[in-house]
């Protein structure tokens, strides 16, 4: 026990520091909010594989790890490498993060339709606290999660988008989250508020980078509501250093008829755990939860989803493929929970598992609950490694072996990347992938 | 072009080929019938070089050199090509895109510039009116969805892309109709050429009545047992396998 309380005392003078500023962001609510999750955060304490939701991700080095603020940590902004990671070609709407702080120069938007809100969420809290009370951690439980406890307790800045009833957002809004790492480990706790109102249409994309050396600790919550009939479409590609740990929790809640989706690429990290949490609380609600992960090394990915049917009509898609190679680890857990009155749900849930090395493991695990009598509910998992007849078919047109392991691995994860809306996103994925495989520059064109 | 002397194959410990030799040249048409079991599919196999057979003893020569220490790739950039009996499906890889791959693979190794997608497309559109193939064909993933007789006809369509100098039909024509049968055999035909070697492996001889071969060969029990021209087929369409088995067991005992 006395380790645990010093683990957990890293974060308490953290917190001390906010909570003595003189001018705290978001107003009294916010103090409020604070400190009830950084005393939940300290009943909690960080997760050990007794916990049955981390059964398999073992935390420990990022609980033991001594993270600074990165509020302490002044950095060398290289803006080239920034902006090259900003798809400066598309007309994207574009908020960036260095270090888990706004950065206005480095951001851009035009010809946003009136009465939609994209900004710095500290930006926002300060202007008009009342989102606090209305919306801020509404979605994003942090009772029985402590990396969310913390992120609630310790979140400096991240994005605030709004749009406002039947408002349709046509270019994506772009988050960018750059870490630079110094000497000494750093954390940073991005939390990002969405809200699309009744009939609104939004694409958010965020992308988690990583330059330079060193240990960092990215521990995120995005919160998004989705209002009744709104269509939202959330991608979060996932590109830290390999020598950082990634927690993110990806929140949707849905209201009446509406549409939400949420692509989740993982290709960087040491350490990484997602949590992709949908309440669907209104009738005829859509909802298409994507991941593609990709370790290799001795990269760990756990993706921890949670799908909750509330109402009747709902439609939930869950589609996640793995490819790993090396000694990587891959956890997947999906639960899907159909309350009582939630007739009528349409419920499934996939998880496809390529390994590509004798070392390589994944524990994939789907957890039903079932409380309605009128449901159709089904998952299916499969853990293969490449297929012999096809690598033998292709190597028979003269196609070389490390070319045709490439065309297969791509193959696999092609239906992931197609679903994909966003061209420069696809292409981004595609080429990451592409670069990682042998003679992967010969598979351009696949597609 | 081909000389395969005193085969030996195993499969799990099983000798399947038992001292197998034939020799085909180039511009030559050969047939190789037997029943089921009899090592016909294992000979395909193994010349394409397909790992999960064990040559145990033997040598096949492919124009002076060791095919057995060939990587499947190598032998397909060599020149050998097999129709599989039963073609893969592989999805998520287009057809094009896998063809394309593969005619590069091969150009390269034949020191020929790779042909960019535009040519490639023309290229290929003229081969699939060889074959009877649907252009929508292309833009599907190889095999996948193909009905049987699509399959075969794909086959025969990738034999006349790649152009190789020795083809192997492993069965194409099992299971085909009547109509798709007589594609599967006018594309063959067409490819017929002095420097382009044959060996159509069939368990009926249907098949002979639209390809005609230069020599038939019995395969019984992993051994050539009989070898003779074209009325061989007709032969043993009349009197089975049996009967050539029969034959040769008892010129052994006369012996």
């Amino acid at each position: 026990m006395v380790e645990l309380v010093q683990e957990k005392d890293i974060y308490r003078s953290a917190f001390a520091r906010l909570e003595a500023e003189s001018n705290p962001v978001g107003g009294s609510a916010l103090i409020a909010l604070r400190t009830q999750a950084m005393a939940r955060f300290a009943e909690l304490g960080f997760p050990t594989l007794r916990h049955e939701d981390w059964r398999y991700t073992n935390v420990a080095r990022i609980a033991k790890t001594e993270f600074r603020s990165a509020v302490d940590c002044s950095v060398d902004l290289d803006e080239r490498a920034i902006v090259a990671e900003t798809f400066p070609e598309a007309q994207f709407h574009r908020l960036v993060f260095v270090n888990g702080f706004f950065a206005r120069d480095l951001s851009s938007q035009h010809g946003l339709p009136k009465g939609v809100q994209v900004g710095s969420l500290a930006e926002t809290l300060d202007d008009d606290p009342s989102w606090v009370e209305r919306h801020l951690a509404r979605y994003a439980s942090y009772q029985d999660h402590a990396f969310t406890a913390l992120n609630t307790a310790l979140m400096e800045d991240g994005a605030f988008v709004y749009v406002p009833k039947g408002v349709i957002v046509e270019q994506p809004i772009h988050l960018l989250y750059v870490t630079m790492p110094g000497v000494e480990p750093i954390v940073v706790h991005p939390r990002n508020l969405i809200i699309a109102d009744e009939a609104s249409q939004v694409t958010i994309i965020e992308s988690y980078v990583g330059l330079g050396e060193g240990v960092y600790f990215t521990n995120t919550v995005t919160e998004i509501s989705v209002g009744e009939g709104a269509v939202v479409d959330h991608y979060k590609v996932q590109r830290e250093t390999t020598q950082a740990y990634h927690v993110g929790t990806t929140q949707l809640y849905q209201r009446r008829s509406s549409t939400a989706s949420s692509h989740i690429i993982s290709i960087g990290g040491d350490i990484v755990r997602n949590d992709i949490n949908a309440v669907l609380d209104g009738e005829g609600c859509d909802c298409t939860l994507n991941g593609l992960y990709v370790p290799a090394g001795k990269q760990h990915v756990d993706n921890h989803l949670r799908v909750e049917h509330r109402k009747p009509h709902g439609n939930s898609r869950e589609h996640f493929k793995g490819i790993l190679d090396d000694s990587a680890r891959g956890v997947f857990t999906g639960r899907i929970i159909v309350h009582k009155d939630a007739q009528k749900t349409d419920a499934k849930q996939t998880n496809r598992n390529l390994l590509l090395s004798d070392n390589a493991s994944v524990d994939t695990k789907p957890q039903l609950e079932i409380f309605a009598n009128d449901v159709k509910c089904t998952h299916g998992a499969t853990i293969g490694q490449l297929d012999k007849d096809a690598m033998f078919y292709l190597r028979a047109r003269g196609i070389s072996a490390d070319a045709a392991r490439s065309l297969l691995v791509f193959a696999f994860a092609g239906e992931s990347i197609a679903k994909i809306k966003p061209q420069p996103v696809r292409a981004q994925v595609q080429q990451i992938l592409l670069e990682r495989l042998p003679q992967g520059d010969q598979l351009q064109g696949l597609s | 072009m081909l000389q395969i002397r005193n085969l030996h194959v195993n499969v799990q410990g099983h000798e399947i080929l038992k001292g197998l030799d034939l020799t085909i040249n180039a511009g030559e048409m050969h047939s190789l019938m037997g029943p089921n079991g009899s090592g016909k599919s294992t000979l395909a196999q193994v010349l394409a070089g397909r790992d999960t057979y064990e040559v145990t003893e033997g040598e096949v020569l492919f124009e002076g050199r060791n095919l057995l220490e060939l990587e499947p790739d190598e032998r397909a950039c060599a020149g050998v090509f097999m129709a599989f009996q039963y073609p893969v499906e592989i999805p998520g890889v287009g057809t094009a895109y896998f063809l394309r791959a593969a005619v590069n693979a091969v150009r390269k190794h034949r020191g020929e510039e790779e042909l960019d997608a535009v040519d490639f497309l023309g290229f290929v559109k003229e081969k699939m009116r060889l074959v009877d193939m649907d252009e929508q064909l292309l833009k599907r993933s190889v095999n996948e969805g193909f009905s049987g007789g699509e399959k075969k006809r794909g086959e025969i369509f990738q034999m006349a892309v790649l152009e190789p100098k020795l083809a192997i039909l492993d069965e194409t024509d099992s299971g085909l109709d009547i109509d798709a049968l007589k594609i599967v055999a006018d594309g063959v035909n067409s490819m017929r050429r002095t420097d382009r070697a044959f060996l159509v492996i069939t368990h009926y001889q249907r098949l002979l009545n639209y390809i005609v071969p230069d020599f038939v060969h019995v395969l019984v029990d992993g051994r050539i047992v009989k070898s003779g021209g074209k009325e061989l087929a007709m032969e043993l369409e009349e009197k089975g396998y049996g009967w050539a088995d029969q034959s040769i067991r008892h010129a052994a005992a006369a012996s």
